[in-house]
Formats: C-alpha cells, sequence, structure tokens
C-alpha cells in the first residue's frame, strides 16, 4: 500500500513506510497520555498481557496519591515487565538483570526526597534479584516494589522460575515443573516488608487503590500482581487465551485481607488467595539511620542532603 | 571549582593508602558510598563509613557487589559524586554494571584494590593482574578511563583526579591500586581546601522539553546530565539507545552508539592520559611500570645507572586508556623496554603492540603474593643493553 502511494502524484503522497500513527494525532487525546510517553508506542507486549493493565493500575493509582510526578521515579530490571520504565513519562531507568533494586537504592538514598518505585517481573526480582529484595526488605527502604508474576520468563521464551508452580509446563520443565515455587508474600513479609498485598490483573479497581496506598506507605511496600501470559505460560500448559486466565482469576480468586502469608502459596491451577496480607508500622532505613547516628553523634552528625544542580 | 572545606581533613598524616584514598574521595566531593567489604580494601569503606555521618555523606554497605555497584549508579543520578571499592573476586561481581555505567554514561568511581588471584587466591598479599580486567572486563566494546597510584599520597591526590575525569567524560573511572599500596604506611599531606580543584558535575540548563540524555554528534562535547527529580521525565536503559536515551535496536543505532562510547575516550587520549617520565631522552632502555611495581623498578634503575646503562622510566598513572602514541614515539628510539609487572604479563603486551616490533619488549613477570626482587629487574635491563 506504501509503495502505491509514495509511486502516486507528487505532493500529496506520503513519505515511504511512515506508517498511520493514530496516537500522534493533534486531535487525539488518551486520558492517560501526560503519564505515558506515547512516541514510544506501540509497545512490546502482546494481546491479552496483563502488564499493560498493571501499568494502568499504576498511573491511575498514582493519580490518586496526588504524589508530585516530578519526584516519582520508577525503575525496572529486564524482562517483559522490564520495559514499563521505558513507557512512563517519569524520570525512568532500565537497568540490569535483577539489579532495579539496588538501582532504586541509590535513587532513594541518594535523593531522599524521590518515591522510588520499582516495577519489575518475578523472575527479575526473585531469582537473578532475589538476594536484593530480602535484603531491602530488611533495611525497610522506602520503595515500592510491584511485582508482576506471570509463572514463567516471557521475554525468553517461556523458561521455568522461581514461581512457576508444580506441574506447570514450562520451555525448560518440558515434563512439568518438579521445582518448589517462591510464595512471595511471605518472603517479603518474613524478610521485613511493612506493606504486602497481591491481586491479579482482573482486580484493576482494587490493584489501583492498592497502589496507591503503597506508594504513600513510607518502608518497604511490596505488591504481586498475578498476570495472565497467553503467549507462552498459557499456551504450554493449554490454559486458554488471556480471557481464559482472565475467568480463571474470576473463579479462583479469593480475596482474604491479613490472610497469614504462609498460608497464601499458589498451586497449579487452584486457587489464589489475595488482598492486603501485612500492614505495619516501622522505621524506614533513613529514620533508622538519622536517628541512631543523631543519638550517637550528637552534633557531629551532618544529615545527608540531596545536591543541588 | 574548589573543595568543600567540610570533606578536607588538612594536615600531614601517617597513613596507609587505603585510608589516603577515603580522604581523597571526601575532599574530591563524594558524598554516596555503597560497597561490600572484602580484603584489602576494606579499610576505605571503614573509613567511610566512620567520616561520612560528619560530613554529609550517605554510606551503605550493600549485600554485595553486584547491588554496590548498581547503587552507585542509580546514586549518581541524583546528582551525587559516587564511589565503590573492592578487589578481585568483588571486581568481577561489579563488571556486570560497570557496563551499564558505561552504556549510561554516568560518572562514578570504582576502587580496585588488586591482590593475587584467579578466584579467591591470595586475599591479603599483593597483585597487579586485573589490569585487562579494567580494561575488557565488562562484555561488549566500550572504553574507560583506570589510573594506578603508587604511593598513600598519590592515592589522596589522584582519586581526587578520578572523580574530576569521571565527571568531566561522564564515564566510569577505574582506580586501580595494589594490595602493596593499600596497606603501605607513609606520610600524607592533605592541603587546604583552596588548593584542591573540583570538577562539579555539569548540568543541563536549557528548556526542560529540549532535554537530551545523550550527545552522539561529536567525541569534544560531553552531553550534561540532569537529576532525577527535577521535572525532566527523561528515560535511560542498558540498551543500545538514541540520543533521547529510547531503546533502537538495530545495527545503525548499534554503531553509532558504540562508536560515540569509543570515540569519546579514544580520541581525547591526549587529554586524558597522565604519565611520569624521567631520563627518557637519551635512554637505551625504557622500564614501564605502575602501582607499587613503580616503586620497586627505582631501586633496579638506580643500580644500573650506577653500573654506567642509560636507563629512563615511564610510568603509567593513567593505564587506560594507553598511551599508544608516546610509546610508539619512544620504540624508535630505544633497544627495548622493560615491563615489571605482579602479573604474568598484561600491559606488557599492550606495549609489545604499540611497538609494533620496533623494539623489543621485555617482561618481568610475578605471580603476586610479594613485589619483584629488584635483582631480577636489573638483571633483564642488562640483558637488553647487552
Amino acid at each position: 500500500m506504501t509503495e502505491v502511494a509514495t509511486q502516486s502524484k507528487k505532493g500529496e503522497t506520503k513519505p515511504k513506510n511512515e506508517k498511520p500513527k493514530a496516537v500522534l494525532r493533534d486531535d487525539y487525546e488518551h486520558p492517560m497520555e501526560i503519564y505515558l510517553r506515547i512516541e514510544r508506542f506501540p509497545h512490546i507486549w502482546c494481546a491479552t498481557c496483563g502488564i499493560g493493565t498493571v501499568l494502568t493500575a499504576f498511573i491511575s493509582g498514582l493519580e490518586k496519591s496526588k504524589l508530585d510526578i516530578e519526584k516519582v521515579t520508577v525503575v525496572s530490571g529486564i524482562g517483559c515487565t522490564g520495559r514499563t520504565a521505558g513507557y512512563l513519562r517519569l524520570d525512568s531507568f532500565h537497568t540490569t538483570h535483577g539489579r532495579a533494586i539496588p538501582f532504586a537504592t541509590g535513587l532513594a538514598l541518594g535523593n531522599p526526597k524521590l518515591k522510588v518505585v520499582v516495577i519489575s517481573g518475578d523472575g527479575d526480582l526473585t531469582a537473578i534479584g532475589g538476594n536484593h529484595f530480602i535484603h531491602a526488605a530488611r533495611r525497610n527502604l522506602d520503595l515500592t516494589i510491584i511485582c508482576v508474576n506471570n509463572f514463567n520468563y516471557a521475554m525468553t521464551g517461556g523458561q521455568a522460575g522461581p514461581t512457576t508452580p508444580m506441574e506447570a509446563i514450562a520451555s525448560t520443565a518440558p515434563y512439568g515443573c518438579y521445582e518448589y515455587p517462591f510464595n512471595l508474600p511471605f518472603l517479603a513479609e518474613s524478610s521485613g516488608a511493612v506493606f504486602v498485598a497481591r491481586w491479579t490483573a482482573l482486580h484493576i479497581r482494587r490493584l489501583t487503590n492498592t497502589i496507591a496506598e503503597a506508594l504513600l506507605k513510607p518502608g518497604f511496600s511490596f505488591i504481586e500482581v498475578i498476570c495472565p501470559c497467553a503467549t507462552l505460560y498459557a499456551r504450554r500448559n493449554r490454559l486458554g487465551d488471556g480471557l481464559d486466565l482472565m475467568r480463571f482469576y474470576h473463579d479462583n480468586a479469593i480475596i482474604k485481607h491479613g490472610a497469614n502469608t504462609r498460608e497464601v502459596d499458589i498451586e497449579y491451577q487452584k486457587q489464589i488467595i489475595v488482598g492486603k496480607f501485612v500492614d505495619i508500622d516501622k522505621p524506614t532505613f533513613l529514620q533508622q539511620r538519622d536517628r541512631f547516628l543523631k543519638n550517637k553523634l550528637g552534633n557531629q552528625f551532618i544529615p545527608y542532603k540531596e545536591p543541588v544542580s | 571549582m574548589k573543595a568543600d572545606p567540610v570533606g578536607v581533613a588538612k594536615g600531614s598524616y601517617f597513613m596507609d593508602g587505603d585510608h589516603a584514598c577515603a580522604e581523597g574521595a571526601i575532599a574530591a566531593g563524594c558524598r554516596f558510598f555503597a560497597g561490600y567489604p572484602i580484603t584489602p580494601s576494606t579499610e576505605i569503606a571503614e573509613r567511610i563509613a566512620e567520616r561520612f555521618p560528619k560530613v554529609g555523606g550517605m554510606f551503605i554497605q550493600m549485600e554485595d557487589e553486584l547491588a554496590s555497584m548498581a547503587a552507585i549508579i542509580g546514586a549518581a543520578w541524583t546528582g551525587t559524586k559516587t564511589m565503590t571499592v573492592t578487589s578481585g573476586p568483588g571486581f568481577s561481581l561489579m563488571m556486570e554494571n560497570i557496563g551499564l555505567a558505561v552504556m549510561m554514561e554516568t560518572p562514578c568511581v570504582v576502587v580496585d584494590v588488586q591482590r593475587g588471584g584467579p578466584s579467591t587466591g591470595l586475599p591479603t598479599l599483593t597483585g597487579q593482574a586485573d589490569m585487562m580486567q579494567a580494561r575488557w572486563g565488562s562484555h561488549g566494546d566500550y572504553e574507560l578511563i583506570a589510573l594506578s597510584p603508587n604511593s598513600s599520597q598519590e592515592c589522596f591526590d589522584l582519586i581526587i583526579t578520578a572523580f574530576n575525569l569521571a565527571e568531566q567524560w561522564r564515564v566510569p573511572v577505574l582506580f586501580m591500586m595494589d594490595e602493596c599500596v593499600g596497606h603501605m604506611t607513609e606520610k600524607v599531606v592533605i592541603p587546604d581546601a583552596y588548593e584542591i580543584t573540583i570538577t562539579p558535575r555539569k548540568f543541563y540548563r536549557g528548556k526542560k522539553k529540549d532535554f537530551k540524555p545523550y550527545k552522539f554528534n561529536g567525541h569534544t562535547k560531553i552531553a550534561p546530565m540532569v537529576k532525577a527529580g527535577d521535572g525532566y521525565f527523561f528515560h535511560i536503559t542498558g540498551l543500545t539507545h538514541d540520543e533521547r536515551g529510547y531503546p533502537l535496536i538495530n545495527a545503525e543505532a548499534q554503531q553509532t552508539n558504540v562508536q560515540h562510547l569509543v570515540d569519546k575516550i579514544n580520541k581525547n587520549v591526549d587529554k586524558i592520559s597522565i604519565v611520569e617520565e624521567d631520563n627518557i631522552t637519551d635512554a637505551d632502555v625504557i622500564v614501564v611500570s605502575y602501582g607499587i611495581s613503580s616503586r620497586v623498578a627505582l631501586k633496579a634503575v638506580e643500580f644500573a645507572r650506577k653500573n654506567g646503562i642509560k636507563v629512563g622510566t615511564l610510568r603509567l598513572v593513567t593505564v587506560w586508556p594507553f598511551p599508544e602514541k608516546r610509546i610508539k614515539q619512544l620504540a624508535s628510539q630505544v633497544k627495548a623496554f622493560i615491563i615489571p609487572e605482579i602479573n604474568m604479563g598484561q600491559i606488557s603486551l599492550e606495549i609489545e603492540r604499540c611497538a609494533a616490533g620496533q623494539a623489543p619488549t621485555i617482561l618481568v613477570p610475578h605471580a603476586g603474593g610479594w613485589v619483584h626482587d629488584p635483582k631480577d629487574i636489573f638483571q633483564a635491563i642488562e640483558e637488553a643493553v647487552a
């Protein structure tokens, strides 16, 4: 089509290869446009992938929190969810595999006025980045972690990971996964997180509210979002398409606020317990540090101040 | 710009290289440190942990070296000057994110107090075998800057240069100490703050909407930076990217991006490189060395001169980028280069490459654990002129 157009009458033709970009039309306004790098669209996510839903919930949650968006920074690692940072019109960092949390630690401590959010996948945050995850929680760093859990490494073609349920098939578990998976809310709580919640990509309204709440919560907050991966996880396991997975969440997600995180394991195609599990108060790393050093050093202590440009 | 007096502990001290390095970093304006303990670099972290709360710095001991390196890059984007320190095994772990710092063009300083390797090797004893790792350790093509001090005083002075170069070229700067330099205690004079010159972060001052984190159209202009939280809504990535910082996954973008990373250092070697030369003009042989080996070599050089041999010395203060042009020039006028180093031959290969057959290069290797016997170096000099 474009070829033909190029060859037709001069003056009215469009340059070769230029695709119509609906989102860039002057008259077009997406309600979330100011938060998105529309110029980078179309995004890389598959149809019926849940990450876009999480992105929408994040933007709505951010609006709801009424935080100054200039002071909100998003860090992602590597993987499908790792691309989230690249689509958000905020100060955003796409880092190395597994290192989103330590990179975010540098940002959060380098400028304590920032609200630093890590949005990344289950493999990135809890396999290669597992050590950073537990230590950031232990320190109660002021970070909000949104972990999109699609039960597999989707970017690289659907390999098994630390959250793949037993029995589920993955490209590196062709006969089914026989490892015990992580129970992420339990991992987060036992490592020291002050706020722990889980939703599925179906629970948009609840997820949005929880994100707003987590953004305003000082300390290490953790939200796990169970997400459909129709292209790989669902296809290999013959679970249908994205809509079927949403139906599954609808029928099998049980809301249990305050549930004991010990008991929220996810088994293959069984019930998924969701809700806000943990919400406690405890001084953050910085509060603890400043109070402690002030106490020990008295007037000798000079609090850290972010640099001015 | 002159140093902030708050961080300058003016006075004369009897101090080891590790502590001098810590003091130099504080004087240079470093206010963010993330690290993980490892012999023989730990004393730097300890000194920083003690001093930072009193100078308004932020110290954090991370869970490993992967995290330490990632944290200092993140912190650098808040506008602060950052550093981490380590030794061989930790240096290996840092390679991943040293590549990220290169790709994101993030100024930061990484200190490697070298010990014997490979693997756990000789935790408490010296080595200089990470020199090629400093150059090539992270995957992909890139260039960076590496310095090698040879005294406690220089640990103080040169780490300030390291911070300044990092800001000037937006590049991670590696500070390649060795266990001997780190643990050797000598006199260190810390001058007044007004005598210390600091290169401040170059911040972007234009319109917010016009800001681009990178500039690929010329190796002489390094793009100014912004800080997270100032409303620029910028994006940066470890992926191959354009000047906006947006990922671009194709061969043309790769060519532009990598060419820029390489050019900004390679085409400015003359501005970056520091070498110290002595008695070069009529020398028959030149001893090329760096770090502690340069101190040991002096004894051999002195002895050779007493024996009537015309020996010059060239010390690599910056090891990377390599002073290729200078070595080429000298290769045409000398009989040989003698290279004592505490490894099985790393920088000697680089000299050999630059000499390109014009003059033989004689390596005096040492596997590590101790410094050379000056006699071995003298013997090599003697054989070269024989």
